[in-house]
């Protein structure tokens, strides 16, 4: 059987060291499946003027695009030059929910996200990403340092 | 009238659309049906806060009080007839603008009255699309720069005037040029973006402040309701009696939701989904929080702060001196008059409506400005130069409409909107087959269980 684990970037240094643990479990797990995903932080809910919804749709292009040339395809070189079999995914949406349905859907065995390196002001009121993810997934989360 | 008379016929025609779609309608905002994957375009939420962030202005706090100035209490019960029926013909023009608008191959989108006329008409093998869409346009444009930019200007004036004292509306008028133009020209977005965040929480307050000085003053609503049936009907003591507060109802209800006039058409064309009918169900939320909802706030607030003068006698309002408006304390009119009616509650709130008057109008302006712009660029095509052109004639606009005095300013942005309302309509009575056929493959699928919902 193949182990699938699910790799949570920030597009941050802090993205490189999940990925870094992550092909070393790889090796030792031996049959595994990478799943790199990045989630651009985004709410439906949020306010926008007629100009800006006009070219929403170009926008959301042209954000997956850069985050799959920025974080998505040098993480999964990396992988592959390690002999790993990896694949990319860049979603909008709330990180925590989206990265946990990712999970779901493509049934993943083990989440692999980093501590995110920066405490800000807003993340000691309203939870971190990373903790939201620890609390709602439903599969093991590691949280690497 | 004509604007009644059309929501009356959808509302018959779509069968009660605004009653059998409410609660849909919100399902679809908060998300139900809106499939994760899909995350990162402009969902409902988004297309629906824009389309208001044009219409919830200074119709509401302003219009509002002219009506009530003029007809009288009575002119609320219109005003909320006209809402709930307007939402029919917003249902009708909002599904056709997302099913007519062109998608470029960048993935921009451009949508609106201009668009489904020309191509429905087509579609249906009617001829003079193309004429209708090209007078819209031209009345689109006259619009954008009367009530979607004049009257803003004027009113954010005289709010600022009634709190600093009199100077002359060229000052505010360039001071307000100078940022539309900055952001509308400029392309600074920050202001832009800081106003529609700011602007939905100022609605709140709004509505929150009408609501506090409603419970204040509870024991008066009932009376306020009974004053605003019985002079629906009767009229009496107010300018033009029964049928100066039905008139005065209509048209400021029409000019707050702008519901037929194609103007909201525009901004709920850009969202994203697979079935254009879903946002005609989205936007009939629209002219229910506009008229239905923040109108009768404040004229519930103007009812009962006493400002308008009644005859202790007979209860009937007494009329000013030209006997063109009901007399008021202290002789106001328009905003000012909002103004007044809301310090009765609290004494500092004219300061907060000050700002308020000014995001409003600061947003419906940007907002406006871009409709005025599809229709501009419509007729001119698209370019730099034809788009610096019109945006720049807007921001003169400005500077008029803040110093000239509001009789005028009312009166051409009346006659611009009801043009527009009256190409639009004209065409909705030919498109509506289409809308009713959507209508009814939607229904018959959503009750098949058709259309995932997803959880959040």
């Amino acid at each position: 059987m193949t182990t699938k684990l699910l790799i949570g970037l920030d597009g941050h240094g802090s993205g490189e060291r999940a990925l870094a643990y992550a092909a070393r479990m790889a090796e030792l797990i031996g049959k595994c499946e990478l799943l790199v995903v990045y989630v651009i932080e985004w709410s439906p809910f949020s306010f926008q003027t007629a100009e800006e919804n006009a070219e929403r749709h170009k926008r959301r292009e042209e954000e997956i695009a850069t985050a799959t040339k920025r974080v998505i395809d040098p993480a999964i070189a990396k992988l592959e030059k390690s002999g790993l079999k990896a694949k990319g995914v860049v979603r909008h949406g709330d990180v925590a929910e989206t990265i946990s349905r990712i999970a779901d859907e493509e049934k993943a065995d083990q989440i692999i996200v980093s501590r995110s390196s920066e405490g800000g002001f807003s993340k000691r009121i309203f939870g971190s990403s990373t903790s939201n993810l620890v609390m709602g997934a439903n599969v093991p989360v590691t949280v690497v340092n | 009238m004509w604007l009644v008379v059309a929501a009356t016929f959808f509302t018959f025609y779509f069968g009660f659309i605004q009653i059998r779609g409410f609660s849909h309608a919100i399902k679809l905002v908060k998300g139900d049906y809106s499939d994760p994957n899909d995350a990162g375009e402009v969902s409902h939420f988004q297309a629906l806060t824009t389309a208001l962030s044009g219409t919830v202005g200074l119709g509401n706090i302003a219009g509002v009080a002219v009506a009530v100035g003029i007809g009288g209490p009575g002119a609320t019960f219109w005003m909320i007839l006209a809402g709930l029926l307007g939402m029919a013909s917003k249902f009708t023009e909002c599904t056709l603008g997302v099913k007519y608008r062109n998608e470029y191959p960048d993935g921009s989108v451009s949508g609106g009255p201009m668009y489904y006329m020309s191509k429905g008409f087509a579609e249906r093998g009617l001829p003079g699309g193309k004429f209708l869409a090209v007078l819209f346009s031209i009345f689109c444009i006259l619009g954008a720069l009367g009530g979607g930019n004049m009257f803003q200007a004027n009113q954010a004036h005289a709010q600022i005037a009634g709190i600093v004292g009199d100077f002359p509306g060229f000052i505010t008028g360039i001071i307000f040029a100078g940022v539309v133009f900055a952001v509308i020209v400029g392309g600074i977005k920050s202001i832009a973006n800081v106003t529609e965040k700011v602007v939905p929480f100022m609605g709140v307050l709004y509505v929150g402040a009408a609501l506090i000085i409603l419970l204040v003053n509870y024991d008066k609503i009932g009376w306020a309701f009974g004053q605003i049936f019985e002079g629906a009907f009767t009229g009496l003591g107010v300018a033009g009696g029964f049928v100066g507060a039905l008139i005065q109802g209509f048209k400021r209800a029409a000019f707050s939701n702008e519901a037929g006039v194609g103007s909201a058409a525009i901004a709920h064309s850009a969202v994203r989904t697979k079935e254009p009918i879903t946002e005609g169900y989205v936007s009939l939320l629209e002219p229910f929080i506009d008229t239905v909802v923040i109108c009768t706030m404040t004229a519930l607030v103007i009812t009962i702060s006493g400002i308008l003068v009644m005859n202790p006698e007979t209860g009937q309002f007494l009329l000013n001196d030209a006997g063109t408006s009901i007399r008021t304390v202290g002789d106001v009119s328009g905003v000012s008059l909002t103004s007044a009616a809301f310090a009765t509650g609290f004494s500092w709130f004219p300061y907060v409506l000050a700002v308020a008057v000014i995001l409003f109008a600061f947003s419906t302006m940007i907002s406006w400005s871009y409709y005025g712009l599809k229709a501009w660029t419509y007729l001119f095509g698209e370019g730099k130069t034809q788009e610096l052109t019109f945006k720049i004639i807007f921001c003169i606009f400005i500077v008029i409409g803040a110093s000239a005095s509001l009789g005028p300013v009312i009166d051409f942005s009346d006659a611009a909107i009801f043009a527009m309302a009256v190409v639009n309509i004209f065409a909705l009575y030919f498109l509506m087959p289409i809308v009713k056929r959507e209508l009814a493959s939607y229904i018959k699928r959503l009750n098949a269980g058709e259309f995932k919902v997803f959880k959040h």
